[in-house]
């Protein structure tokens, strides 16, 4: 578990007691599901067949692939603190398709795919999930997982811009 | 017969999961838990049966999606639904594409906005302020964001406050995560 208690906050620099946070302040419902959601997907009590380890090394990809530099150093340390080792640490590594393994090279290619270009994402792209071994109920997880994130980023992203406003 | 729909549309389509939809008899008692507080109590969708596969983030989503769109004060609900079609169409989304224009047709009564945005997209002629609006979407729901400090300036420039700009990022963020599981797990149909 990570003990950051908001990730977007943390990221964005939103100093207690500015403008920026009063703003914020009048959405904080929003801010703190997000947050849930944020360890939901990441961290979940029941992941399923998606290890936590699994989840923040895609989390990382997920990031590098929106150019989110702060949330790639975010996933990364969360990626760390679940002691993962191996092809499962190497899945943050953008340059590794998964090799060799049928599966993790599905999960990757999925990603990318939804991270980068849902619009090009047909029916087929989930039989390929089917063919590499996930179940119904780990292509949602693994859905929610890239939905959310790109979700998490742009919220970032949006509020920074916020920020540099005079 | 019915058909993929593939060109956007005010005409809401019929959503067709490619993953099964849980069945109801066979839900945890925290299935049913995060079910209950679904936008709709009379009738589960498809898409939010297909969504409990993973209770623990539906469980927040449901109640997220609905302050997103619908908390009292700063942006207008209208307004929110450009930021919601803005990236729907970026992502290519017809269904919540679809959904989300006629939501904003309806609150308006007003179909010339969303007429130009399919027509004419980003370049549409529509006022200043909902051309700022949907701009902004379009870029920050780029991967990566696209949005700058001039995207943000033309909000403030377009009588925007700060608070209606938060609701903005919020519901252009928003459709970027309904898009991903939307257009992802499912296809719109029509007759």
């Amino acid at each position: 578990m990570t003990d950051t208690k908001d990730v977007i906050a943390a990221i964005v620099g939103i100093e207690p007691g500015s403008e920026l946070a009063a703003v914020v302040a009048g959405r904080a419902d929003i801010m703190a599901l997000t947050q849930q959601t944020h360890d939901a997907a990441l961290t979940p009590a029941e992941p399923g067949g998606l290890t936590h380890a699994e989840r923040a090394a895609l989390a990382c990809r997920i990031a590098k692939i929106n150019d989110a530099g702060d949330f790639e150093v975010h996933f990364e340390a969360l990626l760390d603190s679940s002691g993962a080792t191996g092809d499962t640490a190497r899945i943050a590594d953008i340059w590794f398709d998964g090799g060799s393994d049928v599966r993790l090279k599905a999960l990757i290619r999925h990603v990318d795919l939804v991270a980068h270009a849902p619009k090009d994402a047909t029916r087929r792209d989930i039989e390929l999930l089917r063919e590499a071994g996930l179940d119904d109920a780990d292509i949602v997880r693994l859905s929610e997982l890239v939905a959310f994130v790109s979700y998490q980023i742009r919220v970032a992203a949006g509020l920074r811009l916020m920020r540099g406003l005079a | 017969m019915s058909k993929v729909v593939h060109e956007f549309t005010t005409a809401i389509p019929e959503w067709k999961p490619y993953v099964k939809p849980l069945d109801l008899a066979e839900a945890s008692p925290a299935q049913l838990e995060a079910l209950k507080i679904t936008p709709s109590n009379t009738k589960v969708s498809d898409y939010v049966l297909v969504l409990a596969h993973d209770v623990e983030t539906l469980t927040h989503r449901s109640p997220l999606f609905n302050g997103v769109m619908y908390n009292k004060g700063g942006l207008s609900r209208a307004e929110r639904e450009i930021g919601a079609v803005g990236a729907s169409i970026v992502n290519r989304c017809i269904y919540c594409a679809a959904v989300h224009a006629s939501r904003y047709n309806q609150l308006t009564k007003d179909e010339t906005v969303i007429a130009a945005i399919f027509a004419d997209g980003v370049d549409a002629e529509i006022s200043p302020r909902l051309k700022a609006i949907l701009d902004f979407s379009v870029k920050l729901s780029k991967c990566p964001s696209d949005a700058d400090v001039s995207d943000m300036q033309a909000l403030v420039d377009a009588g925007l406050g700060k608070d209606e700009i938060l609701d903005l990022i919020l519901s252009s963020s928003l459709f970027g995560w309904a898009n991903r599981l939307m257009h992802t797990l499912g296809e719109p149909l029509a007759e």
